[in-house]
């Protein structure tokens, strides 16, 4: 490694390994909801991205409102952005299910098209009403700055947000799959619609809610995600790729495999990427994922069981 | 209980069902016979509302003609499928717990668990890890789980060894016993189909073309139906 000493690379790989964190975080959080809406459900979203800018978009508004018209409030608007992007993003996420989605189930093709049509559409949405200029939030006080753990060694207050908002999504996540009842009635719908309609279990209205649950979550990433970073009219998109990828290397129906693969990632890009080109770090990461999963098609952490 | 007039069902334009008009007495088994293809799973799918069919369903008082499969859960009918299609990824203990969406309870009824010991022991494995004739037991579970009036079990014999089957008819005799409930059952195992039957009709080509009472069945005129 072309004549770095040891005590350089020790650093170099702590300050990428904190670069590759704040990656890991912006796949991981949209990687939660694509994994409830592609891993669960099987329906290839290619408008997620869109759900995380308009999350983000959201986000900015709020912030726009508490800087300019109510100053006072500048300090508390972020709290009040997630729950508002969560919203935002849970409605239009709703309405795509019961007016869209709903007539596609089992013809991925199709979702895949029409989609990616929903994700044009919203483009140019957010670029006729936001500008196609990149906008950034105004941050309150207690985001600004960092925490200095060493003398060599500075976190930012923002990227430590986004690590708590991480953490605690997925928890929450978690525990709604796989310890509610809400979640039995999820799973139960996605790994057989029919048979769930059968047993009694109301598979349209758990469609819709599962659909418009995970876009929800793209919301509150795109709210997460204005801390780090500036919203353009592209900004989920550039993600969607990636975000793809890190669910079905992580096994399609795994939480586990999800955060695993997200993590393996978006660190091997992000330290790769310090060596090499940043395109030549993607080809080697999308290259390992792909010759990896051809000997595990299933992903990373898929669950055994007879079929 | 439950009743069907004229009840037709289509795959297209060709009628696979002609017309069935039956009723199942409350606390009654009835045992439905007929060989592979003559329209068995059919009828039951569409019974369950899996299928759409024309013709009137009801139960009691309540026409369920035009309503759909969990809407009819709710109202008293419960479904154990052909293949049993259990959940394979969830486990034992939330399979059944997907029965009990239709009523709301929260708990799981104790009885499920006496009438089959297996389930509670395996209540944390993943259903799809079962064996053959434990996931029929789940199936059944999971059906009752939602508590029903009427439970329609579609050829549960399918694949299980005989030693298991004439288990499986007692349970099904317990089950009428301790919950005072109707079962209607497709079946082509004769023995089975005597052991727990009250009333026995055979189908044939989308058609009842038999009806007799189960306790003083001709076996061998019901064994020349179902001859090949």
């Amino acid at each position: 490694m072309g004549g770095y000493t040891g005590e350089e690379l020790t650093a170099i790989f702590l300050m990428q390994g904190f670069s590759g964190l704040s990656l890991f975080c912006v796949f991981l959080l949209m990687a939660l909801g694509l994994a409830i809406i592609f891993g669960q459900m099987g329906v290839i979203n290619m408008a997620h991205g869109e759900f995380l800018t308009l999350g983000a978009y959201i986000t900015y508004l709020t912030s726009y409102l508490a800087s300019d018209v109510w100053p006072f409030l500048l300090d508390y608007y972020f709290p009040v952005a997630i729950i508002l992007a969560f919203l935002g993003t849970f409605i239009l996420g709703y309405l795509v299910e019961r007016f869209l989605i709903r007539f596609l189930y089992n013809r991925p093709l199709d979702t895949l098209l029409a989609t990616w049509g929903l994700g044009l559409i919203l483009q140019q949405i957010f670029r006729s009403v936001f500008g196609p200029r990149e906008k950034s939030v105004v941050m309150p006080d207690w985001l600004m700055g960092s925490y200095q753990a060493t003398d060599m060694v500075d976190i930012p207050l923002n990227g430590l947000m986004v690590v708590g908002i991480t953490i605690l999504l997925t928890i929450g996540v978690f525990i709604l799959l796989y310890k509610s009842r809400w979640g039995i009635k999820v799973r139960a719908t996605t790994q057989n619609r029919t048979m769930a309609n059968a047993a009694g279990i109301n598979t349209d209205r758990v469609d819709r809610l599962t659909f418009a649950l995970g876009c929800g979550i793209a919301g509150v990433a795109g709210a997460a995600f204005t801390t780090i970073a500036s919203t353009g009219p592209t900004t989920g998109s550039l993600y969607i790729v990636d975000t793809f990828l890190v669910v079905v290397f992580g096994g399609a129906a795994s939480l586990l495999g999800t955060v695993a693969s997200a993590f393996g990632i978006a660190q091997a890009q992000s330290i790769l990427s310090f060596f090499l080109s940043g395109s030549m770090a993607k080809v080697i990461t999308l290259m390992t994922v792909v010759i990896i999963l051809m000997f595990r098609p299933q992903g990373l952490f898929a669950s055994k069981v007879r079929r | 209980m439950l009743s069907t007039n004229d009840l037709r069902v289509s795959y297209g334009m060709s009628e696979v069902i002609h017309g069935v008009s039956l009723n199942v007495g409350e606390n009654e088994t009835l045992t439905i016979m007929g060989r592979n293809g003559m329209g068995k799973t059919t009828l039951f799918k569409s019974l369950i509302g899996v299928l759409p069919s024309q013709g009137r369903i009801t139960l009691g008082d309540e026409d369920l003609s035009s309503t759909q499969p969990y809407q009819r859960v709710q109202k008293g009918i419960a479904y154990v499928p052909q293949g049993r299609l259990v959940f394979p990824t969830l486990t034992v203990e939330e399979n059944i717990a997907t029965g009990l969406e239709a009523t709301g309870a929260k708990k799981i009824p104790t009885d499920i668990y006496d009438l089959f010991p297996v389930l509670h022991d395996m209540r944390h494995r993943k259903a799809g890890n079962l064996s053959g004739g434990q996931q029929q037991q789940l199936a059944i579970g999971r059906a009752l789980a939602a508590d029903p009036k009427v439970l329609l079990l579609d050829e549960p014999t399918e694949g299980i060894q005989p030693s298991i089957i004439k288990q499986l008819a007692k349970n099904l005799n317990e089950i009428k016993q301790m919950r005072k409930i109707s079962i209607v059952v497709s079946e082509q195992v004769l023995s089975f189909a005597m052991a727990v039957a009250d009333r026995v009709m055979v189908i044939e080509k989308g058609a009842i073309v038999h009806e007799e009472d189960g306790k003083t069945a001709n076996q061998e005129e019901i064994a020349r139906y179902l001859a090949v």
